[in-house]
């Protein structure tokens, strides 16, 4: 019995950890007031990146780096799009995630062609905690990108709520009007924070591409980065809650996954459904009072409005 | 001016003469071919690409023509890709997909003097008055039962991993093949099965080999693009892997034991010879184990030997 | 011509401009590939314009395009964003099928009728779902939206790998996942005789009735009104929330009915490849793409579906004849929609800059008459 908890929840944290990268990206970027549905595409740019960057030079940190540039790159152009350009976001975040689709598979066929796996980071234990019976070896022999990534939840959450960029975040996203007349520059902050959400992303893909699964292919997210943007709003904008969502998913995940494998005689397509399910039924039960999202979400700023 | 009449008319018929020579040597045998899935993707496409490559090796590139569309998952698209081509005058159109069936059924009618296949299927649609239609198909159960037997003889544990797509088409046949397989040696094998629902869910076919290996499985296999993920598994974790499709020994050579390869060249000569000779429908054809066409490349060699002779000489009955 | 129609001609061709600045750089990725790009454009043209069967499908590919490009459309009147799509499709599809296959013996007409419109509320309904998690339990209408789709796309996979799967498939022992061929009474009639069928004409239908009511109705109205100024609305006493379900369960509807006429109009039958998109190819998405480049007009949409149509048609057709890699062709299609998408904004500042010019023209005028006085 413990064998089987201690497996699905190393399968469940390991599942989370792209979700996690993406969707907190995804969560600060929002706060300020953005939206950016193109994050799968930017995930596989990261991910094909960070892969081609190993596969070349065999060296992992700087394939990490290259899935971090990247992703600013992505960033940078996410925000022109929404934040000078003012464009209608919904809309220009498919264009990215078509965009990104098709180029990192365009430059997969063409630069490397064929299937092959490379060597991606190895698990890492942390001295003294994973000796502990259990909770060691579930949470303390994971590899360096998924400490990363659990690690982020209480650096981001600290920064939004309790230093003096958080709140200007929260308040170009909240009421920019007011944020404006203080000072606050919307478009540098709007800019920070969707670049950042794109480094994000591309860490996301990275740990996919040269940790997880050490490997890549054309499509190799398969749409798990709709996925980190539908957490967001299970997490209301909150990176703990961010965490719980997706936690609950990757469980449900690894659960299915384990009764499959046991045998356990449920049809494999509503086994597979339950992840999906599940995250709806909960949010439903969760939300008792009313969850506002940042009010300025999906509005470009323009002065004198 | 009867001068000039004369040296024009010489001309008009050197061209003649020309085009006619030309025509003569230039029957290029062309080929295109509609794929669901990347060129790349070390399964189902690339197997029948790398097939065609071969066919264009053996007759030389000014002999042998082809062209090809990937990603055709759309069948709406590949509808109009078969159209197209067909169209374009080429001899053979090769729509590999089981999807593309009931387009071709449209299709092929209007193009009475192209030749066209598809697979997996056994279906040429004669009882529908079609001439003009080849089918092609694998019988990939057998290569599933071989490397069900090789895996019996290897596990230790006598737990078996299996990670499918959907449960469906030419994968179906090959669980199907490796657990009977497996049972038929050892029928008391614990035989664990797991469908991720997609062809391209990488990460849960990574998972999923995860949790098989912790219910005790020291041997996994699979079928579909999405097994690298749990081919990488196998090899983090020391666990033999049999594939499928393709040859995937280059992946985790420490692991991969053995393969049971698509070699579409099988079904293409003779359907290539065939419709030389002039018919260009009507048959059905099958990658079988006697035949060639599946070949199960090993990376161990001394296991295999025995068991394939079996099966050509029918000592083993493939039961499913 | 005066110069203010310059004008605003000028800022109706900026998107074409964006467009074409898009292609501009698919050039030089074309280019790289080691292609030469005018062959490839070519090819393009040809493969959406270049005979009548390159122009019926591009209608046909347009169809679903348009289907769900009106259901964005009315969502995002209201002000949301309706990436239920796939999910959408699906409902309206397999529901559709499934009528087809338990009925096969009324007659074709009626049996048509009947699976369009149990299409229409299977989308309807999915979409519903969305609204009233949304309207009762607070659930964000992109996550429930998101996970629907998966749901809907298990579903028919479920569906089609053993209760639904072709009688056929199972005793060939192929079994492939899809359906029957559905009776030929229940085909949609053809237009002419290439690929294209009577949906385009359904779909333009509905294009104008989605105008008709949201102009020319008070529901329309009040869903338009929610869309631009969600405080004055509930100020002015609209039931903000019911609206806003409406406006999701007419969404899914218009989807839901693509979904069934791409199974009785062009498929005949339900299939996968056990992807998500696995039937619909992504409509769901594209459709956005076509509300967008329609201006999020429904009637702008019957055009911009038909362009997305004829790009995404030519561009298989260029792949197979200058042998790029199908990639290529994802690359350049999203590369187009942000430069549409991008272009809004000067287009919208022309505009802007259009009125002031015309107020203080409008102003001087009136100030020239006072002192003509």
């Amino acid at each position: 019995m413990e064998a089987i908890i201690i497996g699905i929840a190393k399968s469940a944290i390991r599942l989370a950890t792209p979700y996690l990268y993406a969707s907190i990206g995804e969560t600060i970027g929002q706060l300020s007031g953005v939206l950016n549905l193109g994050v799968d595409g930017v995930m596989l740019m990261g991910a094909f990146s960070a892969f081609y960057t190993v596969l070349r030079t065999g060296n992992l940190w700087l394939g990490l780096l290259a899935a971090i540039v990247v992703g600013a790159i992505f960033g940078l152009l996410i925000a022109f799009i929404n934040v000078t350009l003012k464009a209608e976001q919904g809309i220009s975040g498919i264009g990215v995630y078509i965009f990104g689709l098709g180029l990192s598979s365009l430059l997969f066929s063409t630069m490397v062609g064929t299937v092959q796996t490379v060597s991606g980071f190895p698990p890492l234990s942390i001295p003294l905690l994973s000796n502990i019976p259990v909770v060691g070896e579930i949470f303390f022999q994971q590899n360096i990108l998924v400490y990363g990534a659990f690690a982020l939840v209480p650096i981001s959450w600290f920064i939004l709520t309790k230093t003096p960029l958080g709140l200007s975040i929260r308040a170009v996203g909240q009421h920019p009007e007011a944020a404006d007349s203080l000072g606050v520059n919307i478009v540098r902050i709007r800019y920070f924070t969707v670049v950042l959400g794109g480094m994000l992303s591309g860490i996301a893909g990275a740990s996919l591409s040269i940790a997880l699964l050490n490997v890549f292919q054309q499509n190799l997210t398969n749409g798990m980065g709709f996925i980190a943007v539908a957490l967001v709003y299970f997490g209301a904008w909150r990176p703990k809650t961010v965490l719980i969502g997706a936690l609950l998913f990757s469980t449900v995940n690894a659960i299915q996954i384990w009764i499959q494998v046991k045998g356990i005689n449920i049809p494999s397509d509503f086994t597979l459904m339950l992840p999906y399910i599940v995250t709806i039924v909960v949010l439903a039960a969760m939300a008792k009072r009313r969850i506002h999202p940042p009010a300025a979400l999906n509005k470009p700023f323009e002065r004198g409005e | 001016m009867k001068c000039k009449k004369n040296i024009t008319i010489l001309i008009m018929i050197s061209i003649l003469v020309l085009f006619l020579g030309f025509g003569a040597n230039a029957k290029t045998f062309r080929v295109a071919v509609i794929m669901p899935s990347a060129i790349s993707d070390l399964a189902f496409s690339q197997s029948m690409y790398d097939s065609l490559l071969t066919i264009q090796e053996e007759m030389g590139k000014e002999n042998f023509e082809f062209v090809y569309s990937e990603n055709m998952f759309v069948v709406a698209d590949a509808a109009a890709a078969i159209r197209d081509y067909a169209s374009e005058g080429y001899d053979l159109v090769i729509a590999h997909g089981s999807q593309y069936g009931s387009s071709l059924v449209d299709i092929a009618p209007d193009f009475p003097n192209t030749s066209f296949t598809w697979g997996t299927s056994v279906s040429t649609f004669s009882d529908q008055g079609i001439t003009n239609i080849f089918a092609y198909e694998a019988r990939s159960e057998e290569g599933g039962y071989v490397c069900g037997v090789l895996a019996a003889k290897l596990s230790e544990s006598n737990v078996y991993g299996v990670i499918g797509p959907i449960e469906t088409g030419d994968a179906k046949l090959y669980v199907d093949g490796f657990k009977a397989g497996v049972l038929a040696t050892k029928p008391d094998a614990q035989v664990n099965v797991n469908w991720t629902g997609s062809f391209s869910d990488v990460a849960l076919a990574s998972e999923a080999a995860q949790t098989h290996i912790n219910v005790g499985a020291d041997v996994l296999t699979g079928t579909a693009q999405m097994v690298v993920g749990a081919i990488g598994v196998a090899r983090q974790r020391g666990v033999l892997w049999f594939g499928t499709q393709a040859d995937q020994t280059s992946i985790a050579p420490e692991v991969v034991v053995a393969n049971q390869v698509y070699d579409w060249t099988v079904v293409l000569r003779p359907m290539i010879q065939l419709i030389r000779e002039g018919t260009i429908g009507g048959t059905t054809y099958a990658l079988t184990l006697a035949n060639g066409g599946l070949k199960i490349v090993v990376n161990q060699e001394a296991l295999v030997g025995k068991t394939i002779q079996d099966i050509i000489e029918g000592k083993i009955d493939i039961e499913l | 011509m005066k110069y203010r129609d310059i004008r605003e001609i000028s800022m109706n061709l900026i998107p074409v401009a964006a467009f074409l600045l898009a292609l501009l750089i698919g050039t030089i990725m074309i280019a790289f590939l080691g292609v030469n790009p005018l062959v490839a454009y070519q090819a393009l043209l040809k493969g959406a314009f270049g005979s009548i069967n390159a122009i019926a499908d591009t209608i046909v590919k347009a169809t679903p395009l348009l289907f769900v490009g009106l259901g964005i459309c009315i969502a995002f009147r209201a002000g949301v964003l309706n990436i239920g799509g796939e999910g959408q499709l699906v409902a309206g599809a397999l529901s559709a099928t499934i009528v087809c296959l338990t009925f096969p013996n009324l007659p074709g007409w009626m049996l048509i009728i009947i699976a369009l419109l149990v299409g229409l509320l299977s989308g309807a309904i999915w979409a519903g779902i969305a609204g009233f998690l949304k309207a009762y339990f607070n659930v964000n209408e992109i996550l429930s939206t998101i996970m629907l789709n998966y749901i809907a796309a298990y579903g028919m996979n479920y569906l089609l790998s053993g209760p639904i799967m072709d009688p056929l498939q199972i005793k060939l022992g192929s079994f492939i996942p899809q359906t029957a061929r559905l009776a030929h009474a229940v085909d949609l009639p053809r237009l002419i005789p290439t690929r294209l069928h009577f949906g385009i004409v359904i779909a333009i239908v509905f294009a104008i009735l989605v105008y008709i009511f949201l102009w020319r109705t008070t529901i329309g109205f009040r869903i338009r009104m929610i869309g631009q100024n969600i405080q004055a609305s509930r100020a002015s006493g609209i039931n903000v929330q019911k609206y806003i379900v409406l406006a999701f369960i007419l969404s899914g509807a218009l989807v839901g009915l693509g979904g069934a006429i791409e199974v009785l109009g062009i498929h005949h039958r339900l299939f996968t490849d056990g992807s998500v998109s696995g039937f619909t190819g992504s409509a769901g998405f594209n459709g956005i793409v076509a509300a967008l480049f329609g201006q999020l007009h429904p009637i702008g949409t019957i055009p911009a579906s038909l362009l997305l149509g004829a790009l995404l048609t030519g561009a298989n057709k260029m792949q197979r004849v200058v042998q790029v890699p199908s990639a290529l062709i994802g690359a350049l299609n999203g590369l187009i929609v942000i430069f549409v998408v991008g272009s809004e904004y000067l287009r919208r500042s022309q505009a802007r800059r259009m009125e002031q010019t015309a107020d203080t023209k409008n102003n001087s005028k009136n100030k020239d008459k006072r002192e003509n006085k």
